[in-house]
């Protein structure tokens, strides 16, 4: 990676520190859903006979617990302040600049994925712990895929953010859209249950048509050991499709954005 | 002759409006998708219900009677205070001088400038499943369980108001507060549309009764229905809702009020 890169990352992190207040107020609040999501898939599984979709107790423990700290990682509800930037004509300052704007906020957002990992994942993930005692992952291949398919779950979800953010060029107000997109990364990405859960057409139209599951299922089925080793390399294909995909489709719309921003004379 | 006060924050909630509804596209995706965000949680707990095929020994039926009833009184909540917790912003930046030197309560003016009408249509919407729950729930009706099934709603309503209300007063004294509020607003709102005896250990009891979330839905749906408590409550205790709700409100207004005092103003 070029030094300007790696100064953009390391200035994410560090404008993330900064917000150490809120890192505690978050990291609470995840810990609050963390029990109860916890409490209510146990006693769901205690009354289907000890498991949820061929998810066991310490699995779905694990499940909640490390969901809720990747859910703070990958940050999908936080919108980038780029379709602010671009209803106020900022957004032409950060076009001067000689580095393409994706990269910047790409860049910016690993740093800030970063610090979230070390802060907002660890804290839940250690209560989760505590109280009830997490998965173990027993293949040491577990160790090294799963902190990739986090970092791919973080790519995907800044890129359907930022496609959402340069979908401001066009309707210049994004709340109604955000709000589509908090709705529905979080239905189908597997935040409130298991997507196993989930009737055999509906789980496979979304693991294969849409993104969602590559934000949150995909990371926590591999670090619960779903399916072995064959699946879990399978998921993370999954989601390095859609880091493609997504990029590229955040470089193709920011192209015609452009022509759109010089149209009317930005 | 001075208007009424009624008038002038009917008049601000009509300018609020007005400047919601000017990005219209925008306005009415929101109103929709907050219909399809709240038929997804009264969904999700479906989903799971249809796991076992039964959620804490409770009947599809019943079941629906909590979940409607939790999110009935969320929502309609959430539309009139959802946004008090801008108060951070009003604190921060010294904006809130101004509330306070206008001869109206300062919690009024606020509750009126951040109303939101696109959440109008998930308000209805949970009164409206509430209602369905309601006639399709096994409910040997008395003139008591009627009171009940009226006054519910508006206690679960005026008890998440007033939790909205204190969350947000906390930026009086911490402005970086946050997320923390969301835990006990949003966080109240999935635990009421669960049947609480599915919770465990101290979480339960705090949440339950501690806080009070029990009265919102989940006691209230048993007093309804004729059921006890599988976890041991008195049965008389389920019928206190009302009560719950006027001291939350007591206290959430007592919390505002010690918060406006404390304020001070960010200087010149």
């Amino acid at each position: 990676m070029a030094h300007a890169q790696v100064a953009l990352v390391a200035a994410g992190f560090r404008r993330y520190s900064t917000y150490r207040q809120a890192t505690v107020a978050g990291a609470f609040t995840n810990t609050v859903f963390g029990f109860l999501r916890c409490y209510i898939l146990l006693s769901v599984a205690a009354t289907a006979g000890g498991s949820v979709a061929g998810y066991d107790g310490p699995q779905l423990v694990s499940y909640v617990w490390i969901g809720q700290g990747v859910l703070a990682v990958v940050n999908a509800w936080v919108m980038l302040d780029l379709a602010e930037r671009v209803r106020t004509g900022d957004v032409v300052a950060d076009l001067l600049r000689p580095i393409d704007p994706l990269w910047t906020y790409l860049c910016t957002d690993l740093g800030r994925s970063g610090f979230a990992m070390l802060t907002r994942f660890v804290g839940p993930v250690l209560v989760g712990a505590l109280a009830f005692g997490l998965y173990v992952p027993a293949n040491p291949l577990t160790y090294l895929l799963a902190p990739l398919s986090i970092l791919f779950a973080v790519v995907v979800g800044f890129a359907c953010r930022y496609l959402i953010g340069l979908s401001a060029f066009w309707t210049l107000d994004i709340r109604g859209t955000s709000m589509l997109w908090v709705f529905l990364s979080g239905f189908a990405g597997g935040l409130y249950f298991p997507l196993a859960i989930l009737p055999e057409w509906l789980k496979t139209t979304l693991w294969v048509a849409t993104p969602f599951p590559a934000l949150m299922q995909a990371p926590l089925d591999v670090l619960v050991e779903r399916g072995g080793v064959p699946n879990m390399l399978l998921v993370c294909a999954s989601q390095a499709t859609w880091c493609a995909v997504t990029l590229f489709a955040c470089k193709r719309v920011q192209a015609r954005a452009m022509r759109k921003l010089v149209l009317q004379g930005g | 002759m001075a208007e009424s006060p009624f008038g002038v924050y009917a008049r601000i909630v009509r300018a609020q409006v007005r400047s919601q509804v000017q990005y219209r596209a925008s306005f009415l995706l929101e109103v929709f998708g907050s219909m399809a965000t709240n038929a997804l949680d009264i969904a999700s707990v479906f989903v799971l219900f249809s796991v076992a095929g039964g959620l804490g020994g409770f009947s599809g039926t019943e079941v629906m009677l909590m979940a409607a009833l939790s999110a009935g009184a969320f929502a309609t909540a959430d539309m009139v205070v959802g946004n008090v917790d801008k108060l951070r912003e009003y604190v921060r930046s010294g904006l809130f001088d101004s509330l306070l030197l206008r001869p109206l309560s300062s919690l009024a003016q606020l509750a009126a400038l951040t109303f939101a009408l696109r959440r109008s249509g998930r308000a209805l919407q949970g009164m409206v499943f509430y209602v369905v729950a309601l006639c399709v729930a096994d409910i040997h009706w008395t003139v008591g369980r009627v009171l009940c099934a009226v006054f519910a709603p508006i206690s679960g309503t005026v008890f998440f108001i007033s939790l909205f209300v204190a969350g947000a007063s906390v930026a009086f004294w911490w402005i970086e507060s946050g997320e923390i509020a969301n835990a006990f607003t949003y966080g109240g709102r999935d635990f009421t549309a669960y049947p609480n005896n599915m919770y465990g250990g101290w979480f339960r009891d705090f949440f339950t009764l501690g806080i009070g979330f029990g009265f919102v839905a989940y006691f209230p749906a048993l007093a309804l229905l004729g059921k006890s408590d599988p976890l041991g409550l008195p049965d008389w205790l389920l019928w206190f809702s009302p009560v719950v709700a006027v001291i939350a409100a007591c206290l959430a207004s007592l919390l505002w009020r010690v918060g406006v005092r404390h304020y001070r103003s960010t200087g010149s």
